[in-house]
């Protein structure tokens, strides 16, 4: 063992180096995670613009002119309810795919999925996640709910710059870029829905696919 | 010019040993499960290990509880940090010279 490596310290470099990685970093993201949490939101959001557009045709609009305000606002937290209930069924929905691909992910490389660097990263997403959940809902609460998509993409692009740090660092740019788009989402009106599936549906998925072309499809190709 | 060979440390001689190392150097603290995945030992192989380093020490135990569960995590020394960083400059100066 002691010959072995003192003839051959590149490749104890190289174990240094892989082991270190290995317990900083949570290395087991899948790409697939990406695009499954992209196309997900994108079928959330064509269920929303349906609804929303049959709101403009039908009830809601004629509702609105016609109904004393206390009747009208009864329906309208009926309907915002329902967007919230989509929502947060699209964010079940994205989680557990992106969950599934992952856990196969680190089966496939023998490694664990709650390791430290796991631990860790899942701490820095979730407390800027908390933190804009509260902002969310207190939003919708008061009835501002036109700046909801902004507070999600802006605090979502920040829990994953935070997170960036323990697992691969690309996941930075994803992050920088939704929070571009809530940015635009603020001073933008009336574009919400489409900044909203632009950062969760098209990123995602364009983040997706880049990420396995980069990763996932290499350790493939070791493999054969 | 000295012999880059004679600074390598012969505590670092053996790859469990290296992996604990090179764990904690980016982990402010590890439980013994966590090296144990990370390594790929058996428990009683990682054990001897840690005491050696331990007994020189290089790295620091803390012994506690989680529910009536011990847990025992291992947190590098200022001693371990420093002998570790001379084996890997030993390790490159060898690098070097062999090229």
């Amino acid at each position: 063992m002691h010959q072995e490596d003192m003839a051959n310290p590149i490749k104890t470099l190289q174990d240094i180096h892989s082991i270190m990685e290995r317990s900083a970093r949570f290395l087991s993201l899948s790409g697939w995670s990406g695009v499954w949490a992209g196309c997900t939101a994108l079928v959330g959001a064509a269920i929303a613009r349906q609804w929303l557009q049959q709101a403009s045709e039908g009830f809601f609009y004629e509702y609105s002119n016609s109904i004393p305000i206390g009747e009208t606002n009864g329906d309208y937290r009926a309907y915002v309810f329902r967007f919230a209930m989509l929502a947060i069924v699209v964010l079940i929905v994205a989680l557990a795919g992106g969950l599934f691909f992952t856990m196969r992910k680190a089966r496939k490389a023998g490694a664990t999925l709650w390791s430290p660097a796991s631990r860790r990263m899942v701490f820095e997403l979730a407390v800027p996640l908390a933190i804009g959940g509260i902002f969310a809902f207190v939003f919708l609460y008061r009835g501002f709910e036109a700046y909801i998509p902004a507070i999600c993409l802006v605090f979502y692009g920040l829990a994953l710059m935070n997170g960036s740090k323990h697992t691969l660092s690309d996941i930075r740019y994803l992050g920088f870029f939704e929070i571009a788009l809530g940015i635009l989402c603020l001073f933008l009106q009336g574009y919400g829905l489409l900044l909203w599936t632009l950062g969760f549906g098209v990123l995602h998925i364009l983040y997706g696919i880049i990420m396995w072309n980069k990763y996932d499809r290499q350790a493939i190709k070791d493999k054969a | 010019m000295r012999n880059p060979i004679e600074q390598l440390n012969k505590l670092f001689d053996s790859r469990v040993r290296i992996g604990i190392m090179s764990a904690l150097m980016v982990n402010e603290s590890l439980n013994f499960n966590d090296l144990k995945a990370l390594i790929d030992v058996t428990d009683g192989n990682l054990a001897s290990h840690l005491k050696s380093l331990e007994e020189n020490s290089y790295i620091k135990v803390q012994k506690g509880f989680i529910g009536r569960k011990t847990n025992t995590t291992y947190t590098m020394t200022k001693a371990g940090e420093t002998a570790f960083r001379n084996h890997l400059n030993a390790l490159e100066a060898i690098i070097k010279t062999t090229k």
